[in-house]
């Protein structure tokens, strides 16, 4: 099975390390993992912000690098969400639409594909989830609270695997960061608000680590952490399953 | 680009000055979205009951000319005076004439987004009349001389104190006294006597069954019902997508609507509206006001279905942070963001925007208006259109340049983390709209492309 890594611009240029987990959590599954060099980005900060119609330079690198692969993937649900829902190419529509069907975050992938049921991985922390809402909502990571429908979440059946992890629990269990994408400086005081009242939930339910499946939701509430100098870290999910004993 | 009122950000960034009050006003609708929660899981079949209303609406909108039509023939059997308004001067024009005609200087009005959405009141006063809103919320903002901020709670960023003060001012209450039961009831008095006196009441419409030309009307208060049935003439003003097919169909939207709104399993009242009292006049005027225009664009024809709940308002993050007025429209929320630019796209460019795309909204909404996708299809036109920003076009050309060319966007990235590195203060400073509550994620010396050419020679 050749999988290809996607590792979006900004953990590329910024969170190398989660890319770094990703890959040797893949390879430890034992995929046969290759990092197609010369990736950018999936062009989402442009489409997001109405400007679709710019990304097709994106959309063609994006194409001409996954091209032919078993599966992409990559550790942010946002990212992946966005190739999902808006890979288009003229002229290369069949492997577009072959990599929108064929790609996955890092955690559907181990949880449905790789059908990971156990983890050599250890952790000795109290822990909460950030669930990122392409992922949640957009991709089908976890339940959404506002349905009603029977629990599930991939995020958490991997973490459970990790020996000595804590979860906690949330007073809210999937409210928004207020990342989103460029809203985080156009809609600075709003974005700044709501990640402050997220960090309150996981701080004032013990959480030593935030961990979640997008590194732009993590970078964002990290950077109000180390504002507020506190002792919370962030890591993304794939360092956590990634951390050896 | 010049606009009648302040963007969404900076609105925002006002009502933020003061984080204690945002709390308490996030807070206070997230109560009401737990309550909404709560009764959604009484009833096992609650996302069938969603599917079945969105295809209901579906039907309507693909039928709407037919049942209309329908709805006007049974209305006009039953009594009924039927009027048509392309757009909003001419709804506010039809019910002038039928005020003057009465020749009332003063008239009660339930509550109905739709004359809000046309700017009923202000152009009513203008020609010498006064409206006086019956609904307890709606009464309280029309005392402040301020718009609703919710469309079903319409005071809800008022403090009980707050309106103790506006009840001493305005209905002379005692100083001080904030006791809601003690205000509600010189509320009910302070009305009593305004709905005795008037002649002729307007009311809104929830559902309009085009098979039997009856009316429903929904509140919690009885002040439609106290309006309508005091009255010599009763106007009920409805936008043309309140139809419905049949009255049976109401046993879906029912069950929806308060569950949604309030989290009560109905509202108090669900009052039908059939045909006049013998002596008296019911007017019905069907209001256009740019639905046609968004029932012919594809994307947006959904937003249509929308029975006016409020659940997206309740769950939306950002409303709850940003408060209603932050979106200087009568609709707020991921809805109003959405019926709003097809009003007046230039006016309203702002709203698409004012949201994180989080998707919370669409799946609350008991039609399943896929809300969030809209906004995102918003952004794409308001963006073609040419209402963004020059600055935030340039930039996004510029991103795209780079992200577009993999030999740029590594000499450009390492060139950033570089001056990131070594002169921090190029990006931390006040002009970076990101480093004034946060830092800078910490730029390391190698990018994973670096690493892997490093670690994993192929």
């Amino acid at each position: 099975m050749k999988v290809g890594l996607f590792i979006p611009c900004y953990i590329d240029q910024f969170y190398p390390q989660v890319g770094i987990a990703t890959l040797s959590l893949l390879e430890k599954l034992g995929c046969d993992v290759v990092y197609p060099q010369g990736q950018t980005c999936c062009g989402q900060p442009m489409a997001n912000s109405g400007f679709e119609h710019l990304t097709h330079g994106c959309n063609e690198l994006f194409v001409d690098h996954f091209e032919g692969l078993d599966y992409i993937v990559g550790p942010s649900g946002s990212c992946v969400l966005h190739i999902k829902d808006h890979l288009h190419v003229e002229g290369k529509e069949q492997a577009a639409t072959h990599i929108r069907q064929r790609i996955y975050e890092l955690a559907e992938f181990l949880t449905d594909v790789l059908k990971v049921d156990h983890l050599k991985a250890k952790f000795p922390h109290k822990v909460g989830i950030h669930q990122s809402c392409h992922g949640q909502r957009g991709l089908g990571l976890a339940q959404m609270s506002e349905l009603v429908a029977a629990p599930f979440s991939k995020p958490q059946r991997l973490l459970q695997m990790v020996e000595g992890l804590e979860l906690v629990e949330l007073k809210r269990t999937d409210e928004c960061c207020g990342f989103g994408g460029t809203f985080c400086v156009f809609e600075e005081a709003v974005s700044v608000k709501m990640g402050k009242d997220r960090i309150a939930d996981h701080v004032n339910n013990g959480a030593e680590y935030i961990t979640g499946n997008d590194v732009s939701c993590l970078m964002h509430l990290e950077g109000i952490l180390r504002r507020q100098k506190s002792d919370v870290k962030v890591l993304h999910i794939a360092e956590i399953l990634n951390s050896s004993i | 680009m010049e606009h009648q009122h302040k963007e969404h950000s900076l609105l925002a960034e006002e009502f933020n000055a003061n984080e204690p009050r945002v709390n308490w006003h996030d807070e206070t609708l997230w109560w009401v979205r737990q309550k909404r929660d709560k009764m959604a899981w009484t009833i096992p079949e609650w996302e069938d009951l969603r599917e079945a209303a969105s295809r209901i609406k579906h039907n309507v909108l693909g039928n709407l000319h037919d049942y209309l039509l329908e709805f006007e023939k049974n209305a006009q059997a039953n009594g009924a005076v039927v009027h048509w308004a392309a757009d909003a001067a001419e709804h506010n024009k039809i019910v002038l004439q039928l005020l003057q005609e009465q020749g009332v200087k003063r008239m009660v009005k339930s509550k109905s987004m739709l004359t809000e959405e046309c700017h009923l009141n202000p152009y009513l006063a203008e020609h010498g009349i006064e409206v006086i809103d019956t609904d307890l919320g709606e009464r309280i903002v029309q005392l402040a001389k301020e718009p609703p901020s919710h469309i079903v709670l319409p005071c809800i960023h008022k403090k009980k104190e707050e309106i103790g003060e506006l009840f001493h001012e305005h209905l002379g209450t005692p100083a001080g006294n904030a006791d809601p039961k003690f205000l509600t009831a010189a509320a009910r008095q302070h009305l009593r006597a305004e709905f005795i006196q008037s002649r002729v009441a307007i009311t809104g419409v929830n559902f309009a069954v085009a098979e039997t030309g009856e009316m429903v009307v929904c509140t919690n208060e009885g002040n439609a019902d106290m309006g309508a049935h005091l009255a010599d003439v009763h106007i009920a003003c409805m936008g043309i997508e309140k139809i419905i097919p049949q009255r049976k169909h109401l046993g879906v939207f029912l069950r929806l609507l308060a569950r949604s709104a309030t989290g009560q399993p109905i509202t108090t009242y669900s009052s039908h509206f059939r045909a006049p009292k013998k002596g008296q006049q019911l007017h019905i005027v069907l209001v256009d006001n740019g639905r046609s225009r968004q029932l012919g664009r594809e994307d947006f024809r959904n937003s249509l279905k929308c029975i006016r709940c409020g659940a997206c308002m309740n769950t939306c993050p950002v409303y709850r942070r940003s408060g209603g007025h932050s979106y200087h429209n009568a609709i707020a929320g991921p809805i109003g963001a959405i019926l709003a630019p097809n009003l007046d796209m230039k006016e309203y460019a702002d709203l698409p925007f004012a949201s994180t795309l989080c998707g919370s909204c669409s799946n609350v909404c008991p039609v399943k208006i896929d809300i969030h996708q809209q906004l995102y299809k918003w952004r794409q036109v308001i963006t073609r259109e040419g209402y963004t920003k020059k600055t935030k076009a340039a930039g996004m050309h510029a991103m795209n340049i780079v992200l577009s060319k993999p030999g740029l966007y590594k000499t450009a990235g390492g060139i950033g983390r570089w001056v990131m590195r070594t002169f921090p203060a190029v990006v931390n400073n006040g002009l970076n709209p990101w480093f004034r509550q946060r830092e800078m994620p910490e730029p390391p010396k190698e990018s994973f492309a670096d690493w892997y050419k490093k670690n994993r020679k192929q």
